[in-house]
Formats: C-alpha cells, sequence, structure tokens
C-alpha cells in the first residue's frame, strides 16, 4: 500500500514583525502552527489550541487575535507582530519592563499571550481602569500567578508611558 | 524594590525563554508522537492492528511494548504502570504511540489505529472501590489519646461525611519530552519535569541502561503545580525509547485534550467523620476516616494520603484524635501530587468540623478555631512539637485587626438584613502547613558552585524551575554568601550530569534543601579564598569579608574576582559541591510517631464573598492574608506565590470541578468545560501582608517554604460561601458541597428553605 500524498505546501510572503518572510507551509496550517513550526517564532505559545486559554495571542493589524483559530494564509498581507517584535533590539517597551519589575509573569507561558493583548490595549488607551484591563485581559488564563500581579504591571506601564514616573507601588511589593 | 526580581524576568517579558517543545522545534527535523488511546475504563486488549497507520504519510514508527528492551512498566513508587498496557485501566490510556515526520502526520495515523478491546467492569468512584475492596494500599493510622473512651464520656456529639473534590493542575505547558542521542552513545531528555533524576532513572529502566548513559535536563517549565513531579517520566520514557528505536531525535507533546484525559489530578477525597465537643466549643475527641481516589495506579497516593493524615488537626489541638486513611483503587487517571499534597483535602474536613461544632452551638466558627487553637509546648497528634505555635494566635489577632474583620462582618450583617435575595459572608480560616518531605531520605540535595578566574559564578542545583522563583532564590543565596552581585551569579539549567541523586523539587522544600546545599558549596569556596586574601591583604583570615563584590580586611580591600584569580595562580579549586541532609528529622510510620517536619509555615486570611440566592452564582469581594515566610529571600516571589496560591486555592474550592462520565471519560476536557480562575474573578481588594520578625532558625538565611502553604489560605473562601448561605437560612448546620460551585451554593441555600 503506498501512503496517499498529503497536501501540497504553499508559497507566501507574510510581514512578521516588520519584516518579509517566504515560508513554504501547508495551506490549512494555523497561524500558531506557521510561526512556530516553519519560522522558529517559539515565543508565541501553545496552551490549548482551541481559543479558550489565550496564550498563543499575537497582533494582526495591531488587534490581538489568537493564532491558534486563525489559518496563517488570512494573515498574507497583513502586519503581524508577536512577542519577539515587541522590544526594539535590547530596549524593551515599557510593558516588558513593568512585567518584570513587578513579578508579573512566574512561569512565564502565559506572558507572552498578555503581553500582546495588553500592548494592543496599551496603544488605545493610555489611561485603562482596572476594570478596562480586566476585561481586555478576560481571555487569557494565567495559572500561576493569580493575575493580581498582571494588572499592576499593565497600570505600571501605562503609568510610565504616560510619562509619570511611576515605580512598583509600596504595597504591592511590602504589603500594606 | 526588596530584593531580586526572577531571574529570568527579562526571558518572560520577550519570548526568549525556551520551553521543551520551543528547544525541540529548533534543534532541527524531529520525529513527533501522538498516542493511541484507550476508548474504556477497563478492559482488556485483544488485538492492536496498526496496518493502516503505517500506510499513512510520514509515519516512521508505532511504538508498542514489542520494542522496550528494558523494563515496560514504570511507577515511582511501585511499578505499576504499563507503558503498553495489555489491559487498560481507565478511559484515555496510552495504549501505543505513533511516531511520525510531523505532530500532524503522527496524529492523523493514530487516528486509524485499530485497538480491540473486550470491556471488563470498571469502578469510577471511591464508594465503588470500598464496597467491592478496590484499594492500592493498606489502611494507615495516626492517633492519640485515647478516642474511643473520650466518645463514652458522654459529651455533644456529631457525625458527618464530606466529598472533597479533586482539581486539575492545569500548567499551561502541557507535558512534554524531547529525545535525542548526544555524541557519546547516550541519550540526552530534555523534560518538562519536577524529578529529573526520577526521569533519568525512569528513561535508563524502559531502555535498558545504566543510569549514566541518559542525561535529563530540565530547563524551565511552564507550571508543574505537582502533576510534573512523578508524571512526566513516561513521556520522557516514550521519547527516549522512540529515539532508541529509530535512531531520530523524537518529542513528545501532549495537546491540552490528551494532557487532561492521561495524567492524574489532585485526589479526590470522602470523609467520614466523628466528634465530641464541649458545650465552650473545645474539641474533647475527633475520629476521621479518608480515603482517597488513587486512580488506577499507586503513583505517589501513599505519600499524599500520609500527609492528608498528618495536617487533620490544621492548628487546633484535640486531645484524643484518631485519623485514619486508606487509597482506593479505581479505573481513572492516576491522581498524583498537587500544591499541598493531601494537606489541603484534610484540613478542609477539619475546618468543615470546626463549622459544623460552631452552628450546632450558634456561636461563629472564628470562636470556636480561636478556642482550639495550639499553645506553646502542645504536640500534635503524630508527637511532635508545634514549635512556634504562638505564631497561629499572633497572626490571628494581627489579621484581625488590620482587616477589620468584626467590623466588616458587622457591616455584612446589616447589608444581609436589607438584601433579601443576596447575601454576605466572611470567615477567616489559620493555616499550618509542615515542611520537609514526610518520606525521611528525600530530604536531601546536592549543589555543584563554580567560580571562574575573572569571579564570575555558575550555579547548579538539583532543584528545577517551574515559576515558583527557585533559580531566583538560590542565585541569590550563592550571591550572598559569596559577596558577590546578583548579576555575577549565573544559574545553570538543571541537569543530572551535574548535580546527581536529587529528590523531585517538591514539597515547598526546593529552596530550603537547594538554597542549602549551594550555600554550603560557596562557603567551601570562601573558607579556601579567604585564606588566600588575607595573605594578600595583610590579615587574619577570620578577619577577611565578602561583601559588595569585593573582599576586605585590614583595612584595605580587593575585587572578589582579583582574589579568585590569585586562587588560581596558587593552584587553589575554585569550584565546590555542597550537600545538605536536613537534620532531626524521623517518623516511624508503623508507631504513627516522630518528627517528619523540620518546622511549621503559618498564616491565615479573610475573604468575603457575596452570593446569589436564585442562582448559587457568586463573588469573592475581598480578600486579606497575612503569612509567614520567615525572612524572606526575595519577596517579590513570595508575594507571588501567596497570590497565586490562593487563587488557585479558590478555583479548587468554589470553581473548578473535574467530572467524569459513566464510561470513565473525562467529561472536564478544556477550559471551557471546567472553570478555572479568570481575571474575573480576581476581588477588588486583594491585600498580602508578611509576618515581621519571623526568622525561621531551621532554614537558609531565616527563611521559610511558601510554595504550598498559601493554597490552604484559600478555606477561607469555602467558609465564607457558607457563612454567606447561612444567611439565607438561619441557624443550624450547613451542608456544602465541595467544590462549592454554584449548584452546589445553589442546593446548600435551598436545602435550608424546605
Ligand atoms: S492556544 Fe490559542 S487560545 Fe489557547
Ligand atoms: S505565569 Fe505561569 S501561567 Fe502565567
Amino acid at each position: 500500500m503506498t501512503a496517499p500524498p498529503g497536501p501540497q505546501k504553499t508559497l507566501a510572503t507574510f510581514h512578521v514583525n516588520g519584516e518579509s518572510h517566504e515560508v513554504a507551509f501547508v495551506p490549512h496550517k494555523t497561524l500558531l502552527e506557521v510561526l512556530r513550526e516553519e519560522m522558529n517564532l517559539t515565543g508565541t505559545k501553545h496552551g490549548c489550541e482551541l481559543g479558550e486559554c489565550g496564550a498563543c495571542t499575537v497582533q494582526v493589524d495591531g488587534t490581538p487575535v489568537l493564532s491558534c483559530l486563525v489559518l496563517a494564509v488570512d494573515v498574507v498581507g497583513k502586519q503581524v507582530r508577536t512577542v519577539e517584535g515587541l522590544a526594539k533590539g535590547p530596549e524593551l517597551t515599557e510593558l516588558q519592563h513593568a512585567f518584570a519589575d513587578m513579578g508579573a509573569a512566574q512561569c512565564g507561558y502565559c506572558t507572552p499571550g498578555i503581553l500582546m493583548t495588553a500592548d494592543a490595549l496599551l496603544a488605545q488607551n493610555t489611561k485603562p481602569t482596572r476594570d478596562e484591563i480586566k476585561e481586555c485581559l478576560a481571555g487569557n488564563l494565567c495559572r500561576c500567578t493569580g493575575y493580581i500581579k498582571i494588572f499592576e504591571a499593565v497600570e505600571l506601564a501605562a503609568a510610565r508611558c504616560r510619562g509619570e514616573k511611576a515605580e512598583p507601588r509600596k504595597e504591592s511589593i511590602h504589603g500594606s | 524594590m526588596n530584593g531580586p526580581r526572577h531571574e529570568c524576568a527579562v526571558q518572560h517579558a520577550t519570548g526568549e525563554a525556551l520551553y521543551v517543545h520551543d528547544e525541540a522545534l529548533r534543534s532541527g527535523p524531529l520525529l513527533h508522537a501522538w498516542p493511541v488511546q484507550s476508548g474504556h475504563a477497563h478492559g482488556r486488549i485483544r488485538a492492536i492492528d496498526a496496518t493502516a497507520a503505517h500506510a499513512m504519510p510520514g509515519v516512521a514508527c508505532v511504538l508498542t511494548g514489542a520494542h522496550v528492551t528494558g523494563q515496560g512498566v514504570i511507577g515511582p513508587v511501585r511499578h505499576d504502570e504499563p507503558l503498553f498496557p495489555d489491559e487498560v485501566s481507565h478511559h484515555g490510556q496510552p495504549v501505543c504511540w505513533v511516531l511520525a515526520d510531523s505532530e500532524e502526520h503522527a496524529r492523523r495515523a493514530a487516528a486509524v489505529v485499530r485497538v480491540e478491546c473486550e470491556p471488563l467492569p470498571a469502578i469510577l468512584s471511591i464508594e465503588a472501590g470500598i464496597a467491592a475492596g478496590s484499594f492500592l494500599t493498606d489502611e494507615q493510622t495516626i492517633a492519640t489519646g485515647d478516642v474511643d473512651a473520650a466518645f463514652a464520656r458522654g459529651d455533644r456529639e456529631l457525625r458527618g461525611e464530606l466529598q472533597v473534590g479533586g482539581q486539575e493542575h492545569f500548567y499551561l505547558e502541557t507535558q512534554c519530552a524531547w529525545a535525542h542521542r548526544d555524541a557519546t552513545g547516550g541519550y540526552v531528555v530534555h523534560s518538562s519535569t519536577q524529578h529529573p533524576t526520577e526521569t533519568q532513572s525512569t528513561v535508563a529502566h524502559v531502555l535498558g541502561l545504566p543510569a549514566h548513559r541518559v542525561v535529563c535536563e530540565s530547563l524551565r517549565m511552564g507550571g508543574a503545580f505537582g502533576g510534573k513531579e512523578s508524571q512526566a517520566n513516561a513521556f520522557a520514557a516514550i521519547a527516549a525509547l522512540g529515539c532508541q528505536v529509530t535512531g531520530r531525535p523524537v518529542v513528545v507533546r501532549l495537546d491540552r485534550r490528551r494532557d487532561l484525559t492521561i495524567t492524574g489530578k489532585r485526589h479526590p477525597f470522602l470523609a467520614r467523620f466523628r466528634v465530641a465537643f464541649g458545650a465552650d466549643g473545645t474539641l474533647h475527641a475527633l475520629d476521621v476516616q479518608l480515603w482517597s481516589d488513587g486512580g488506577h495506579s499507586l503513583d505517589l497516593s501513599a505519600a499524599i494520603l500520609g500527609r492528608a493524615l498528618f495536617h487533620v488537626d490544621n492548628c487546633y489541638r484535640i486531645e484524643h484524635l484518631r485519623v485514619r486513611g486508606r487509597v482506593v483503587r479505581t479505573h481513572l487517571p492516576s491522581n498524583t501530587a498537587m500544591r499541598g499534597f493531601g494537606g489541603p483535602q484534610a484540613m478542609v474536613v477539619i475546618e468543615e468540623v470546626i463549622d459544623r461544632v460552631a452552628r450546632t452551638l450558634g456561636v461563629p466558627p472564628e470562636t470556636v478555631r480561636e478556642r482550639n487553637f495550639y499553645r506553646p509546648g502542645d504536640r500534635t497528634h503524630y508527637g511532635q512539637e508545634v514549635r512556634s505555635a504562638d505564631c497561629i494566635e499572633r497572626i490571628w489577632r494581627t489579621l484581625a485587626e488590620s482587616s477589620s474583620f468584626e467590623r466588616r462582618r458587622r457591616e455584612a450583617h446589616a447589608w444581609n438584613a436589607s438584601h433579601p435575595h443576596r447575601k454576605r459572608g466572611l470567615a477567616m480560616t489559620p493555616v499550618k502547613f509542615g515542611i520537609s518531605f514526610t518520606t525521611t531520605f528525600l530530604n536531601q540535595a546536592g549543589a555543584l558552585v563554580l567560580v571562574y578566574r575573572d569571579g564570575s559564578v555558575q550555579v547548579n542545583h538539583g532543584g528545577t524551575e517551574m515559576g515558583q522563583g527557585l533559580h531566583t532564590k538560590v542565585a541569590a543565596i550563592v550571591a550572598r554568601e559569596l559577596g558577590v552581585a546578583a548579576a555575577a551569579v549565573r544559574t545553570m539549567p538543571t541537569r543530572t550530569d551535574k548535580v546527581p541523586n536529587t529528590s523531585a523539587t517538591a514539597a515547598s522544600s526546593g529552596t530550603d534543601l537547594n538554597g542549602e546545599a549551594a550555600r554550603r558549596a560557596c562557603a567551601a569556596i570562601r573558607e579556601r579564598l579567604g585564606i588566600v586574601a588575607a595573605a594578600s591583604l595583610r590579615c587574619a583570615a577570620q578577619e577577611v569579608v565578602f561583601a559588595d563584590g569585593v573582599v576586605r580586611g585590614g583595612g584595605r580591600e580587593l575585587p572578589f574576582g582579583a582574589v579568585a584569580e590569585a586562587a588560581y595562580v596558587q593552584r587553589i579549586p575554585l569550584f565546590a559541591t555542597g550537600h545538605y541532609a536536613t537534620p532531626g528529622i524521623h517518623w516511624d510510620p508503623h508507631a504513627g510517631r516522630g518528627e517528619p517536619f523540620r518546622y511549621y509555615a503559618y498564616g491565615a486570611a479573610v475573604a468575603e464573598v457575596e452570593v446569589d440566592g436564585f442562582t448559587g452564582m457568586h463573588r469573592l469581594l475581598a480578600v486579606d492574608i497575612l503569612h509567614d515566610v520567615g525572612d524572606s529571600l526575595a519577596e517579590i516571589v513570595d508575594r507571588g506565590q501567596i497570590e497565586g496560591g490562593f487563587v488557585q486555592g479558590a478555583g479548587w474550592l468554589t470553581s473548578e470541578h473535574v467530572v467524569y462520565g459513566d464510561d470513565g471519560a473525562l467529561r472536564s476536557r478544556g477550559a471551557s468545560t471546567y472553570k478555572l480562575p479568570g481575571v474575573g474573578e480576581c476581588p477588588e481588594r486583594f491585600v498580602v501582608d508578611l509576618l515581621p520578625r519571623a526568622s525561621e532558625p531551621g532554614a537558609v538565611f531565616g527563611s521559610k517554604a511558601v510554595g504550598e502553604p498559601p493554597f490552604m489560605l484559600a478555606i477561607a473562601v469555602r467558609e465564607a460561601l457558607r457563612s454567606a448561605v447561612a444567611a439565607f437560612r438561619g441557624s443550624g448546620i450547613v451542608e456544602l458541597g465541595c467544590p462549592a460551585v454554584p449548584e452546589a451554593v445553589f442546593r446548600a441555600i435551598r436545602a435550608g428553605t424546605v
């Protein structure tokens, strides 16, 4: 018995993190699979591949999307941004700094998805309330942190982006 | 900021932090493994036909028992887990594995493997297991006083029963292992494991090789919570076996569905209890019988049940106490370690007892708790002195004050009086948790510290990093002991060829054990460097001080790196190993007596909730925590453990519901059907304070373990819900299901109104 032929790979150009990549991929592959398996962009994680956890969140034309639910062919011609595209070289964004300063990542596995979601929020809303942050992150699961440090990190980053000389609140590091 | 931040904080935020699957994908071409799973909870396999699968594109091999050159049956304590079973013993159990050139090809081929299985009757609950006499262990007992005589005295008495639900770990990174051959005839297994040594020995056992031919590396895990203490081993073994058979690198990665249906969870428990108590709420006698659902194999169930027996007292002195327990064998995935390791289930039971006593007497449960607290000098039911017992009362008083507990309780009463369909409830509960592995010999650890000629330092130790910040703390200990900057210390990936024969990173003891081992290695190096430095500084070796990256003495100082270089030139070794074995602990399981714990960690929490009477839906409004971490090594890490542990505990008790169908198949097989805490459940008020002046003399730099104890603080949420339910119903005992999901809360409200 000979194996039935598998689906043929197609060639397309993707714009990811400001660079163009020509990639051969099977057309039914999700964006998540193509990023991880064909482009070595392993910063984007899989937690469920069913749209339930948010670990795979990337930005497409500035909007957060679940890359496990998007076919790669659908983003051809669009600008994709992954966690690897947040920092400019060694220069981290305020959001990344704030996550590091606040301990908003423990195991770090949910972090790329949360960063991409929160980054999109901060691009639109320079002074999000706690409720707005919660609403925006409602699709992202974190099993480690209990979310408090994540909220605080987003708030800290927002304040720093506004040019305020914000430091982590004393009580969030040392208690009341 | 106090103390260091997570050593990988920047890598986490940039996507540079690699996990096993990331490393595997980046390594080049691989074979991917996919399991063929049992469709029956119990059955005899008659035949496996993989002909069609072999013909599918990209398939390299269908791994079966015939490929095993070593031993095909594994297990951390008892070898009772066949990798390729003839008799399946849970729904979803892997029967064989397909290896193909892509995950998709492996998955497609696995779908056409035909397994002929003759179904057999299955045991799917603790009660059914008890009725059938299906057990994995003998009964364990711990007793103190004379329980039978105490019950004969004619005090007031209550009997009850409680079922405590299980919990899915739901580490965000699912189980993953990647194996390849190295250049010298060995196998390297990269595994998302909490226990690299056991993963190594399991692989060696399956491959039929001596341990030295296998290296296991655990770089980091995307969460573990106990779920990768023993259960990572099977997947590492499959990856390595696939590599042995095909000669090609193999990766095993479970997707979420496979992970949920194959791996075990926190043990569900059934408890039956009888308590005798005085009119003032003093507990005179308690007789508890516990059964845990071990699933189909032993795994770590005996030790988990043991920890339940140790923790059934929580913070309470009960003169006559007997607790018995037994592990039931069912046809479900093998339940395993999860944060708290049986302690939480037992503590839910004693808090249930306390609450029923309080509601019988018509006094606040907090009053009964206080009345029964351990006092200095008291001993537990297994004979260990409750050292620092005064902490319980100190924490309790301080928290009651700082959270304004009494005032807020009065306010909730007032609020309830004007809200007929919604009620608020508050509760305050304490935690005492014993620190050490209860299997005494596991309380040892090793480290290897290397100082280079420029003064930079590498530390290797046996502990694994799963997000809990162990590497951060160990690096901080090394920096402090050598007097160098944190940036001068690099933590190396955990590998069995650097530090052998390690224990699992578990029992909250990662820092206590590995941190002290690393400190000892550093102390040895420092002593040698002190002699070298003293000669240059022209002072006595005892006068030499290592701090701030320099070495001082005789009013002069030298950079640490210069001393390292001088030592090298003088042919002094700049590396050392350290080993630590926790002193003073012992346990005699037959007598039920000993000192199994090095010390206790304490804490208390106040929770406030609101319940909707029409639906049982509830909301956590506020949390106040006071917790004892000793002298914190890294406050940001400790606070993260407290917050995350509490929320995970609240999930277990109020929303996470593991459901199996009548066929033994898991019904809660994704985040859509298994409700994890999300951002929406996070309360507005969440105050965490660390107990001041709490230095622990028995642990490294006075710090205390923090991984598990805060998990049980969440019992306050369950008790607050009960108090809100009681507000709908008036006086009397409130039976509340566990987990107290909205349906259970609704039923509890209804039970009181008919
Ligand atoms: S992996 Fe896409 S939402 Fe979970
Ligand atoms: S930090 Fe581990 S899942 Fe969020």
